[in-house]
């Protein structure tokens, strides 16, 4: 992917150069050309032409529907990543980034993954927007407050490459910097092995689940007051008052923060919000944990792509 | 062009950099109408912050609108077309040279504006009461409270903003009442009250706007 | 007019002495003048921060000032820059000089609100200046939510006051135009044989009244939310951050319509003046510069590629912004093919005109870059789209501002300037600023982002070059000050056509008296009609 990006983006320097050079020259040459000697001549009168009007407005505009067509390809693939991902968590917060892998794996500003897998971030901000930038990944993504957004990137070469926060985010913005550290397959799972897991993300979320409850009313048997999770996940969900919707991260988020906004239909509102009572973190936790709950008779389902809207940025290989 | 003969006839109201009275009015009504483009804009932008809202909070809209002041909303729609046709009438006036039923209908005009500010004042203390204005003691039933927020800071941003609007009205109604009573005003020089009565019928028709937007969401429904 | 006259004993000038003629003027000449004061203030403050921020930026360290310091700086510059420069510099200064004279009227349609327009400007600007001074503002110039609203402990709320109420100047000023263009021309003025200035003026005008009341709004809204917490734009209460953004480029991509327009108007005037003919395709040149204006309402969304906007917006807004750049590209073609057979001048003015074209053609190449979304996703937030916006600002705005200024000089003050320290001071300005942004189009690629205080050092040798260059573009942009205050009291004489040029402020005193002309012009002829020869004694 940063192959595709960089091959447009020498294409559009080709292309300013030649304009930019044509233009500077073209003054240069009739302004030596046609230098006034005598302080009192005037120029000659040179009538429109109107093809020729024409043409400098149509021979832009097609090179400028070419530019469009190939920018808007290359950014269709980046918004769209392979199915297959492997999937790290990332919250945002002033001043650092806190990464999460799902088997529990906690990172602060520097994050470890395998070479040659595509890797799919899914970000959030626990305060302003900040933005994920990878420039050696050609990758880059604003990080929201409240919302989910995600990236895909595929290393290919292993090393370590810059991390930006780009957004600007307050006093320490610039320092708001780290690292993404690619390794060969075998470190990389001699890392996960040998780092201090406290257990996966979805185990964790398990026990939140319990701590907090959630499973008096939450039950799998279906005798609770709240709707059964297993299987829930990228499911449609049928809401009272007609519509329905996808089972998705944003959904979950939503339905622990914010219960009364959509009501499953056949259930009274009567689920209280824990809002204030959850981290950033915990959320996805729980949301890991609700997503590795399989239906009974159901196969695991696909992941389905992140929320409704936010930046779809995802980008791939590595070029180096 | 014009020859310095001209420069004789010069009418009191004509001002030095202008040709004629023509020139002047027309520069005039332009203006108005120009700047009544720049407060379609102005009003705008929270038009717009509504719409976003709504479309995503229909349900916390409709909860908080139903808690607003209907016969007090409805009242004064009713005041302020009212007064758009006092104020239509006393462009009539101006124009026939009627001093008298001028000045009788811009106060008029002004009274129903001052009766508009009053009840708003009402309804804004009532919602005070109420415990409705987000930022001082805000508090609103648990399933809607966050979303209603929002419906509330834009009901007191937009009502106050054309409130200001009125005040702004008033001010320059008052000025054309002096300007009648001095006896500026002519059928021959009547564009100011013009001017003046365009800009009144805009706060009008931002209002016309506001009021089924803000008071009677949901209202047909009885949700 | 006699030529042999070189100063008129009565002029706009001497018509009234004293601190009250000036205050409280209506004379949209002497106004002209009271915003050069208050743009040049204001651009010296933006500069004085460019100059440490620069400093800063020379070494990888933040070692100069602290981080908050200098986010403060960046803030600042972008504020006083944006608002209180470059949106006024053209229109207020050339524009209300000029825009009577070159249609032939007295005055603008309403001089008092001209005046009031001066003082909401300058009380604006004090009032932003009271935030930078209470301790700074430090939100960048876009107050992005919910930083500003909810994280930022800075005078937010002062800073955003002052550029509302300043945004009423603009306002109140495009209304003037707009009104003194269509009912004030000279008998036989008609659309066509207006100077483009004035087209310039127009559009521009057009977008300063339908845009300014939406950041009006918007800034309002951010100091509501910041006094009250309502909650617009902060997603703990359902807000949405995003939507602030739509609304603050709603009006800020229009804006910098604002700022490029007037000076591709200037840059007609003096290509066409520069050659001694009319400006090729005349009429394509008119359209475009509104084909921008409606055009440039569209295209806010290429702002929020990166930052939250769905795929298929993000592609329709990509699609607008390419169509944008065509009026543009038209008018560069425009103005070299006018060059072709022209009487070409290398005085100053026209040298600032050729590196504009240069320079803006540049920039706007580069806006290509960005508009293709695929490689705005790795360029935005960098250096490289703070020098595509340089470029059009610095290397086309100001270029065109000193342009005309040094055009309209004579015509202003009466005098003539020194023309050879004048050449050396644009050719400093023209190297300086391509030493100090260039690089920056190499740092944005390869990842520095911008606002940063301190960056990796594998870029410090592309930021010493930036940094030596903006030190070279100081000296080029002090040394106008300098000359041109020099020559109000000892410069020669200028007559009233010092250049030989073709246009109705030709053809009135140097300075003009304060009602323009002696008697209304009556006009017979196209724009540009210049003769076979100038006549004798003329520069």
């Amino acid at each position: 992917m940063a192959g595709r990006v960089d091959a447009l983006y020498f294409f559009l320097v080709g292309l300013a150069v030649f304009f930019a050079l044509l233009i500077a020259g073209l003054i240069v040459f009739f302004a030596v050309r046609y230098h006034r000697q005598d302080s009192n001549a005037t120029g000659t009168k040179v009538h429109g032409l109107i093809a020729l009007e024409v043409a400098w407005t149509v021979i832009p505009f097609l090179i400028t529907m070419v530019i469009f067509v190939w920018g808007s390809s290359v950014y269709f693939a980046m918004a769209h990543p392979p199915d297959e991902t492997l999937n790290i968590y990332v919250v945002g917060k002033q001043w650092m980034w806190k990464f999460q892998h799902l088997d529990g794996q906690r990172e602060i500003n520097e994050l470890h993954v395998p070479v040659g897998r595509p890797v799919k971030i899914i970000a959030t901000s626990e305060d302003v927007i900040h933005d994920f930038f990878v420039p050696a990944f050609r990758v880059k993504a604003d990080v929201l407050p409240g919302r989910y957004v995600s990236v895909w990137f595929q290393p290919t070469k292993p090393g370590r490459y810059h991390l930006f926060c780009a957004e600007y985010c307050g006093t320490r913005h610039s320092g708001m910097i780290g690292e993404i550290v690619v390794m060969d397959p075998n470190e990389y799972e001699a890392w996960l092995t040998g780092g201090a897991a406290e257990g996966s993300l979805a185990s964790a979320g398990g026990k939140l689940f319990a701590d907090l409850a959630c499973n008096t009313c939450h039950r799998a048997d279906a005798q609770g007051r709240g709707p059964v999770l297993d299987g829930l996940f990228g499911r449609q969900v049928a809401l009272q008052g007609g519509g329905t919707v996808t089972a998705d991260e944003a959904y979950i988020r939503e339905s622990i923060l914010t219960p009364s906004a959509k009501i499953v239909d056949g259930f009274q509102p009567i689920m209280p919000t824990f809002q204030g009572l959850v981290s950033e973190e915990q959320l996805l936790q729980l949301i890991e944990y609700v997503k590795s709950l399989k239906s009974q008779t159901e196969q695991p389902t696909a992941r389905p792509n992140p929320p409704n809207g936010p930046a779809q940025n995802e980008t791939t290989p590595v070029k180096k | 062009m014009l020859p310095e003969a001209v420069h004789q006839h010069h009418p009191p109201a004509l001002a030095h950099h202008f040709d004629d009275l023509e020139q002047q009015r027309e520069a005039a009504t332009l203006g108005m109408w120009t700047f009544l483009v720049t407060e379609m804009l102005f009003f705008g932008g929270l038009f717009t912050v509504y719409m976003v809202y709504r479309s995503w909070y229909p349900d916390a809209f409709a909860a908080a609108s139903h808690e607003l002041i209907i016969w007090a909303g409805t009242t004064n729609t009713a005041v302020l077309i009212t007064s758009s046709l006092t104020m239509a009438m006393a462009v009539y006036a101006a124009q026939t040279g009627n001093r008298r039923l001028l000045i009788t209908l811009l106060i008029v005009t002004i009274s129903l504006g001052c009766v508009f500010l009053g009840i708003k004042a009402f309804e804004y203390y009532s919602e005070w009461v109420e415990h409705h204005v987000p930022g001082l003691n805000y508090d609103f039933e648990p399933a809607y409270f966050r979303n209603a927020q929002i419906f509330f800071s834009l009901y007191f941003l937009m009502t106050g903003l054309h409130a200001l609007h009125m005040i702004i009205g008033i001010g320059i109604m008052l000025f054309m009442l002096w300007w009648a009573v001095r006896g500026i005003i002519t059928p021959e020089y009547h564009n100011p009250i013009e001017i003046a009565g365009l800009y009144w019928h805009f706060v009008d028709i931002v209002w016309i706007f506001l009021f089924p937007l803000l008071y009677l969401i949901g209202r047909h429904t009885h949700v | 007019m006699s030529s042999t006259v070189l100063t008129p004993p009565h002029h706009y000038l001497n018509d009234g002495f004293g601190v009250k003629s000036w205050l409280l003027t209506r004379d949209h000449k002497r106004i002209a003048l009271l915003y050069l004061c208050g743009v040049t203030f204001f651009f010296f403050i933006g500069g004085a921060m460019a100059t440490v921020i620069r400093l800063e930026l020379a070494t990888p360290v933040g070692d100069l000032v602290s981080d908050e310091t200098y986010n403060k700086l960046f803030t600042m510059h972008g504020v006083m820059m944006v608002f209180f420069f470059l949106i006024p510099a053209i229109p207020a200064v050339l524009g209300n000089f000029l825009v009577p004279i070159m249609i032939g009227a007295k005055d603008l349609a309403f001089p008092k609100l001209n005046l009031a327009s001066w003082y909401i400007y300058m009380i604006g600007g004090l009032f932003t200046l009271y935030a930078i001074i209470a301790g700074g503002l430090d939100t960048g110039w876009t107050f992005y939510t919910p930083f500003s609203t909810v994280s930022s402990t800075s005078n937010v709320i002062p800073a955003a006051l002052g550029i509302f109420i300043t945004g009423f100047s603009s306002i109140l000023t495009g209304l003037n135009f707009i009104v003194t263009i269509h009912r004030m021309r000279a008998p036989g003025m008609t659309w066509f044989r207006m100077p483009l200035f004035l087209w310039s003026t127009y559009a521009t005008s057009l977008i300063n009244v339908l845009g300014t009341p939406v950041i009006a709004i918007t800034l309002l809204l951010v100091a509501a939310e910041r006094i009250f917490h309502f909650g617009f734009f902060d997603p703990r209460v359902g807000g949405d951050p995003v939507l602030f953004q739509h609304l603050f480029w709603f009006y800020s991509h229009p804006a910098v319509y604002i700022m490029v327009l007037p000076a591709m108007g200037v840059v007609s005037e003096l290509v066409a003046a520069g050659c001694r003919k009319p400006v090729f395709g005349y009429s394509f040149v008119a359209f475009s510069s509104l084909a921008i204006a409606v055009l440039g309402f569209l295209v806010w969304g290429h702002h929020l590629f990166v930052a939250g906007e769905s795929v298929y917006s993000a592609m329709i807004f990509s699609i607008l912004s390419f169509l944008v750049a065509i009026p543009s590209a038209v008018k560069v073609f425009n103005w070299t093919a006018t060059m072709y057979k022209g009487s070409v001048s290398w005085e100053t003015p026209m040298l600032y005109a050729y590196g504009f074209i240069g320079l803006f053609t540049i920039g706007g190449l580069t806006g290509l870059f960005v508009a293709a979304i695929g490689v705005d996703v790795h360029v935005t937030d960098t250096y490289f789209v703070i020098a595509h916006f340089h470029y059009i600002m610095v290397g086309g705005t100001i270029m065109g501002y000193l342009g005309g200024l040094h055009f309209w000089w004579p015509k202003i003050s009466g005098r003539l300037y020194n023309e050879g320290l004048a050449k050396i001071a644009a050719g400093i300005v023209f190297i300086g600023f391509n030493l100090t942004f260039f690089p920056q189009f190499i740092l944005g690629y390869l990842g520095m982002p911008r606002r940063y205080h301190a960056y990796p050092p594998e870029f410090q040798v592309l930021n010493v070059l930036s940094s030596a260059g903006a030190s070279i573009l100081a000296v080029g942009y002090l040394l106008p000050m300098a000359y041109l205050m020099w020559s109000l009291r000892y410069g020669k004489l200028a007559g009233s056509n010092p250049w030989g040029a073709v246009g109705l402020e030709w053809t009135t005193t140097s300075p003009p008296p304060t009602e323009n002309f002696a008697e209304t012009p009556v006009v017979t002829w196209d724009a540009y009609d210049y003769p076979e020869r100038m006549e004798t004694n003329v520069a």
